[in-house]
């Protein structure tokens, strides 16, 4: 029987944990952990819920002004660059 | 680009100051293209966007700067704080991304590669406002006291449902302006934007230990941000490690 994870163990491999990358062996003894710790199963769960609802905030968009004066001065970088401005 | 070991004081892995004295370079790729086995349709389309971009297609590229405008703003407002520095940056960025599209050679994502000339160009930005000392965005990280989880109390399964769209937005936007520049933006990429570890390590010129540590970072201290609103009431919140 392999000795179960610290806490500080634990939220060391939280990361990976979460983003579901962690080796079949460590996230035995992850599940372990939580199994027997709830404050590490609420962190867990909490952290979890925290990356999903920014996940769910509609993209931003840019404000139209901001978006305007982009492309003018994308539009007058290519005029300042084009050869017909030579003539 | 010079890295250099900091003192975090903590158990994560060790973090990396970014030192910025040194003009960082644009970013250049110098391998040649791998030829992808299998592309997404939007991969493929954006692909051929920078083809005729690189053309002489202005409308291709600013299909790729509609596309991209808004990451990149937020980006910028992330790093510089200030809403005309970031406006800046935004055109400074797509400009220079446009100069030198000749430089990109597909080898990582067109939105990584403008993440890395537009966090280039927010740095220059801080050090110009800031010009009597050296600009970092690491600067104040390395306590370690802000990997510490302080309370803890459940939340009900969608505790966001608590909230209409505009206080959510202001709650989500104010928890996350707390977080110093470094977290906020490794957490958008990584979690908002959907970059893998590799490609925001690539595009920030951070290693790979340190986005993992700052994304840790930045999960635990917004979520210790959103207890306050979204933990289920009547719970006993407590201190912890």
């Amino acid at each position: 029987m392999t000795p179960l994870l610290t806490c500080k163990e634990f939220l060391a491999e939280l990361n990976e944990y979460l983003d579901e990358t962690t080796r079949a062996e460590i996230k035995l003894k992850l599940e372990r952990h939580l199994a027997e710790c709830p404050n590490c199963w609420v962190i867990c769960d909490t952290t979890r819920k925290t990356i999903r609802v920014y996940q769910g905030m509609k993209p931003c968009g840019i404000p139209d002004d901001v978006h305007g004066r982009l492309m003018k001065a994308f539009e007058r970088r290519i005029a300042a660059t084009s050869p017909d401005t030579l003539i | 680009m010079m890295l250099v070991t900091a003192n975090s004081g903590c158990y994560l892995a060790p973090v990396f100051a970014w030192d910025n004295k040194v003009e960082r370079k644009m970013p250049t790729e110098t391998i040649p293209v791998p030829v992808p086995v299998e592309v997404s349709p939007e991969v493929e389309e954006e692909l051929q966007l920078i083809t005729r971009a690189r053309a002489g297609d202005t409308g291709a590229f600013s299909q790729l700067i509609s596309r991209y405008e808004g990451k990149i703003f937020r980006l910028a407002m992330n790093i510089t704080q200030n809403r005309e520095d970031a406006e800046d940056v935004l055109q400074e960025a797509f400009i220079k991304a446009y100069q030198h599209l000749d430089q990109f050679q597909g080898n990582s994502r067109f939105y990584t590669w403008a993440v890395r000339i537009a966090v280039n160009q927010a740095l220059m930005k801080l050090r110009k406002r800031r010009s009597d000392r050296t600009v970092s965005l690491d600067e104040q990280i390395d306590t370690g006291e802000d990997t510490m989880v302080r309370e803890i109390a459940a939340w009900d399964p969608d505790p966001e449902e608590q909230f209409s769209r505009e206080e959510l937005h202001g709650i989500l936007t104010e928890a996350i302006d707390g977080l110093e520049p470094i977290y906020r933006t490794v957490f958008n990429l990584r979690d908002v934007d959907g970059l893998s570890t590799e490609e925001t390590a690539e595009a920030l010129e951070l290693s790979i230990p340190a986005v993992k540590s700052r994304l840790l970072r930045a999960r635990l201290q917004l979520r210790d941000k959103l207890n306050r609103f979204f933990k289920r009431k009547g719970d006993d919140a407590f201190a912890y490690m």
